[in-house]
Formats: structure tokens, C-alpha cells, sequence
């Protein structure tokens, strides 16, 4: 009944499991008590998340000035960091709707963590736009609703707004595509609890049992959200780079951006992936269930999307040459040459140059090679999204008012902050659901486990 | 709701692969199979079980086209009836810049309606009552069930030790 797997096909689970021995291993850490590596890496994101707080306490009740933001350069570090959140969170999706769309099976061992991740990245991506709108409480002006003045409607016109309606969009969507695949799984945890534990799991996996009906409108509804999710996923980045792409600036006002920032949002998105798995698969002792082979396919993914990026960046370029168009040539100039040089530089080297290195399968397959290059291109790609919005704006039309922006303490601790944030939230998951798909693995195992397929493969079977 | 206090008597088995070879058999000897619980999706155990094909994608995309038209004549009604606004010197009804938002609640419509339908359906929210009959069924264990109120309760014991099951028990629900 297995499925048919070439037997030069890695095993994507090793340790001879059988089904009973994956529940063990993936339920286990939500069961133990915490271990001290968890506490410690809990207590420092707690502190750094109620440091956020103090911050987004600072910014409203002094206002924007305590940025450094000014008339000429209007976004900073905020719509950065906004859009580097934003575009980590493409690879959950990407891996767990278009994976699942091209059967790609190793998606099984990480598509929880990863749409968990983009769970969490777009909450910290949507705290920027509404700091930034100073009053917060007010956010809800956003939305179109039926308003005392007038009724005057938002702006249907703006890529602003489309762009409020994308992330919402996604952040609901992923979030329910997340929660019914968590379903099956919370219920694997309940059946091994007992007490209130089993009750509290019991309400959070919906009373389900395993019904063959159940299961088939569940792979069905999956296999819908999944159809539904791809095309949304490319229209996310695509939306926020039309922020970008509709303004009249020169550098911003360019029709690559759409693919280019899909791109680099995939390819931020698995290095954020790789740097959470890295991790977890150590402390959570998930090395079984995500291989070094998962690490070789993200990074295989990795060195394409960079070097789509990397394409973009020198076509970028070319065109500002071929358009023969002062503004346009003078804004190229400045990235690379002008007073942000430093950042062109690091975007250059850690987003094309380096994710290079992965075209030699040795370095796909080391886990320390691949932790570093998670973190370079994660710095890569924030310092890219620096370069397209303070740069671009340092320099404007008007050379009297040329400026130059570094950001305040406010700024650097709301950045900060949000990777508290971020990483509170996954570690809270980590305990409290499984965190790699129980029940999508347990259908994998007949034909990618080790005892099937490889080199240690059971020869009877 | 279901029937108060059934007796039904269901067996375990090991392996996806014995679960459908006694699927085979059960409905070769014409036994009324309740249901089967496995802790996966078992691919081949619909038709044996006479499982139609789900509907919810028609569903979805009824949920979809409601989304499109609810963005679409939103966006046209307030642009060109209730308070018409000139941008940048462009027409009213500026059809390509509503094509974002009308894309996004389709796909918005489309996936929580269906989520909705999915849980209603199949009877899933907090606290509601359905049938459980054991743990291992969503760890390692395949489980066909049996009512056991019209029917010769030692044929389908006889039917679970010919196929394989590795515990048979009984349960009332």
C-alpha cells in the first residue's frame, strides 16, 4: 500500500519508527516539564517582550518624535521591519499550500513549525504600521465601517489599504489552515492525558476521533485552503511591494518589485525557518523527524530564491543604466555609492554572495554552515528592505532637504522588541501543541521512513 | 443526535493494510460497517466504505464568488454612488484598483466559510459529544466498528479474529 518511492530517495524518517514511537517522540516535549535551555530562552524573550512594551509605551506617549523619522525620510526602521516580518512569514505557507500542492512529502516534518512562524511573524510585522499610525487606539480607522462622518469610506484606490486587507486576509487565513491541521494532533495529546489536562486538550482538538468521514472532508478542506493559500501568498508581498511599486519615487517606482519581493520573501522566510528548526529539532530531539535531508531541500530553496533576488538586484540595475532616465540612474547611483553604502554591501554580500556557498552539497548538509547562513541572510534581507526604503528616501528631489536617518533607542528596542515577541509566542507553542504534524508524518512513514527506503531499508519490504 | 446507549463492538488492528484488507472482507460478507477510526488519513478507504466524494469544495467556491461580489459591489457602490471622491483626476468606478481587495475577500470568504461548514458538518467544536472509543486511535491503533443492536454478535467476532484484529472490545455510547 506504500506509496512508490525511488530507493535512491532519502528517508525523510530515520530511527526504524513505527506509529506508536512517533506519537512518543512529538508529544514528548509538551508533556515533560520545561528544560533549562527552554527557561532561559523564555526568560530572555519575556524580558525583551516587556521591554517592547515600555517602547511602544514610549513612542505613543512622546509621540513619533522619539524616532528619529523626519520630514525627508518619513519611514524608517518601522516599514522596515514591517515588511522583513512580513516576508519570514511567507515560507509557512509556502511550505505547507504550495508544497502541498506539488506533493513535495518532506514538507510533513516541517510545515507545523513553519506556519506557526508565519503565524507569529505576521503578528509582529502588523505591529509596525499601527505604531507608527501614533494613535493607536484609533487603528480601527482602517477598516471600512459605517463611520459617523459621513459615512466617509477608507481608500479603496490605495495600495495601502489593499494592503490592509491582504495581511489581515492572510494572517486569518493561515491561521485556520494552521489550527485544522493542529486538530487531529491536539487530539493524539488528549487521548495520552488525563485530568483537566485532558479536558483544556479535549475543547482545543474540537472532540475529534478519526472518523473516516472526518478525515476525508478534513485532507479535502487541507488540500482547498492549500489551493486557496498559494495564490494568496503570492499576493501578500506582491500588495506590500505595490506600496512601493505605485509611489512616483524613482528606485521604488519600478514594475520588478512584485516577483522580486515574493522572492526575497521566500527566501527570508526558510532562512528564518532554518534557524527556528536548527534549533528545535536539538532541544525538542526532532532529529529523527527533520533530517539533515530537510535541512539540504530548505537550503536547496534558499540558493534558488537568493539567486532570484540576486537577478533582481542586477537587473535593478541595468534598467536604471538602459532607461537612459537622470532620476532613476541618479537613485541606483546613490544605493550603491551614497551614504548608505554600508547597507547596499551587506545586502549584496549576505543575500546573493554568500547563500552561493550551497551549490556544494557538503555545506547544504552542515547544520553549522547552515545556521550561519540563516542568520546572514536574515540580516541580509533586513538590511535589503533598509536599503529600498531609507535609502531611496535619504535622497530626494529636492537636494536641500537630502538627509540622513539613524534611529533612536525607541526604534532599535521596538525592533528588538518584536523578535521577543516572535520568539515567546514560538516558544509558548513549542509546549503546548506538537510541533511537527503528527498525523501528517504517520501517513508518510510507509513509503519515506528508513526501514522503506534509503540505504538502511528493510530489503523484504 | 445519535441514539442513546448503543452497544457497539469494535476491533483494533495494527496496520492501515490489514485495516483495508478487512474492509474488503467485511463488505464481501455484507457486515454494516458503523464506522472506521484511524489516526491518519487512510488513502483507498473511502470507496471501500461508500464514501461520496466531499462537497465542501462546492461549498468553497459558492463562499468564494460571494466574497468577489460582496468586495466588488461594495467598493462600486461607495466609489460611484455614496460618496464619489476624484483621485489623482482618475474615473470613479476605477475598475483594476479593486481588483486587490476583490481577490483577497474571495479568498477570505472562501476559507472561512469553508472552515465553518467543515466543523458544522462533521459535528467538531468544543465540547461537543462524539463518539470515542479509544485512546489508541489517535496513536497507533485502526478500528472498525460494528453495531451491535440487530446483529449476530459472534460473526463479527468471527469476522475480527479472521482479519487480524488485535483486541476486540465492546463500548456502549
Amino acid at each position: 500500500m506504500s506509496a512508490v518511492v525511488s530507493p535512491i530517495r532519502e528517508p525523510l524518517i530515520i530511527g526504524h519508527k513505527d506509529y506508536h514511537q512517533i506519537t512518543e517522540d512529538i508529544c514528548a516535549p509538551t508533556e515533560k516539564t520545561p528544560s533549562l535551555m527552554w527557561v532561559i530562552a523564555f526568560s530572555i524573550s519575556a524580558s525583551l517582550l516587556a521591554f517592547y512594551v515600555f517602547c511602544v509605551g514610549w513612542t505613543i506617549w512622546v509621540g513619533i518624535g522619539s524616532w528619529d523619522l523626519n520630514r525627508t525620510i518619513n519611514w524608517g526602521w518601522d516599514i522596515t521591519n514591517f515588511v522583513w516580518w512580513v516576508g519570514i512569514g511567507h515560507a509557512g505557507t509556502l511550505i505547507s499550500a504550495i508544497l502541498l500542492l506539488f506533493r513535495q512529502k518532506w514538507r510533513t516534518g516541517v510545515n507545523r513549525a513553519a506556519e506557526a512562524m508565519t503565524i507569529f511573524a505576521v503578528m509582529c510585522a502588523g505591529q509596525f504600521p499601527l505604531i507608527h499610525m501614533g494613535r493607536l487606539w484609533l487603528g480601527f480607522f482602517i477598516f471600512p465601517y459605517p463611520n459617523t462622518r459621513g459615512p466617509l469610506w477608507v481608500n479603496f484606490n490605495s495600495p495601502l489599504l489593499w494592503d490592509v486587507f491582504a495581511i489581515s486576509t492572510y494572517f486569518t487565513v493561515s491561521l485556520l489552515f494552521w489550527y485544522t491541521g493542529l486538530v487531529p494532533d491536539l487530539a493524539t495529546v488528549r487521548d495520552r492525558a488525563k485530568g483537566l489536562r485532558r479536558k483544556l486538550y479535549d475543547m482545543a482538538s474540537f472532540s475529534w476521533n478519526g472518523s473516516a468521514k472526518h478525515w476525508q472532508r478534513w485532507e479535502s478542506l487541507s488540500l482547498i485552503l492549500a489551493g486557496l493559500a498559494t495564490p494568496l501568498v503570492l499576493s501578500v508581498h506582491t500588495i506590500v511591494s505595490f506600496d512601493f511599486a505605485t509611489s512616483v519615487i524613482p528606485g521604488w517606482h519600478t514594475t520588478i518589485f512584485p516577483p522580486y519581493f515574493v522572492a526575497g520573501a521566500i527566501f527570508s522566510g526558510f532562512a528564518m525557518v532554518q534557524t527556528l528548526m536548527l534549533i528545535a529539532r536539538k532541544v525538542l530531539n526532532l532529529e529523527e523527524y527533520i533530517t539533515i535531508e530537510h535541512i539540504d531541500v530548505m537550503n536547496k530553496v534558499i540558493l534558488l530564491t537568493g539567486s532570484i533576488v540576486g537577478v533582481a538586484y542586477l537587473t535593478e540595475l541595468f534598467i536604471a543604466w538602459y532607461s537612459g532616465y537622470i532620476y532613476e540612474q541618479f537613485a541606483f547611483y546613490n544605493r550603491v555609492m551614497g551614504p548608505y553604502w554600508w547597507s547596499y554591501l551587506g545586502m549584496m554580500s549576505c543575500n546573493v554572495i554568500s547563500p552561493q556557498i550551497f551549490w556544494s552539497r557538503k555545506i547544504r548538509r552542515s547544520i553549522w554552515w547552515t545556521f550561519f547562513m540563516s542568520i546572514f541572510i536574515n540580516i541580509g534581507m533586513w538590511f535589503e528592505r533598509f536599503v529600498i526604503i531609507a535609502t531611496t528616501l535619504a535622497r530626494d528631489y529636492l537636494p536641500s532637504s537630502w538627509s540622513y536617518y539613524s534611529p533612536t533607542w525607541v526604534e532599535i528596542g521596538l525592533f528588538a522588541g518584536t523578535l521577543g515577541l516572535f520568539f515567546t509566542l514560538f516558544l509558548i507553542f513549542t509546549r503546548l501543541a506538537p510541533v511537527v504534524a503528527i498525523a501528517e508524518v504517520k501517513s508518510i512513514l510507509k513509503g519515506y521512513g528508513d526501514q522503506y527506503t534509503g540505504e538502511n531499508a528493510n530489503q523484504h519490504h | 443526535m445519535e441514539n442513546q446507549n448503543k452497544e457497539v463492538l469494535y476491533g483494533l488492528y495494527d496496520d492501515e493494510e490489514v485495516l483495508m484488507s478487512a474492509v474488503k472482507k467485511a463488505n464481501e460478507e455484507h457486515l454494516d460497517i458503523m464506522d472506521v477510526y484511524t489516526p491518519f488519513p487512510v488513502h483507498g478507504l473511502d470507496p471501500l466504505l461508500g464514501l461520496s466524494e466531499s462537497r465542501l469544495h462546492i461549498a468553497g467556491f459558492i463562499y468564494g464568488a460571494i466574497g468577489t461580489l460582496t468586495a466588488f459591489l461594495f467598493m462600486t457602490w461607495v466609489f460611484t454612488r455614496d460618496w464619489p471622491i476624484i483621485f489623482g483626476g482618475k474615473p470613479y468606478f476605477s475598475f483594476p484598483a479593486f481588483v486587490p481587495i476583490m481577490f483577497e475577500l474571495t479568498v477570505l470568504f472562501s476559507s472561512v466559510g469553508m472552515v465553518i461548514t467543515f466543523y458544522t458538518i462533521c459535528g467538531l467544536w468544543p465540547g461537543s459529544k462524539t463518539i470515542r472509543l479509544n485512546d489508541r486511535i489517535t496513536d497507533d491503533k485502526f478500528c472498525i466498528a460494528f453495531e451491535t443492536d440487530n446483529t449476530d454478535v459472534q460473526k463479527l467476532k468471527d469476522f475480527f479474529s479472521s482479519t487480524g484484529a488485535g483486541s476486540v472490545e465492546t463500548a456502549t455510547i
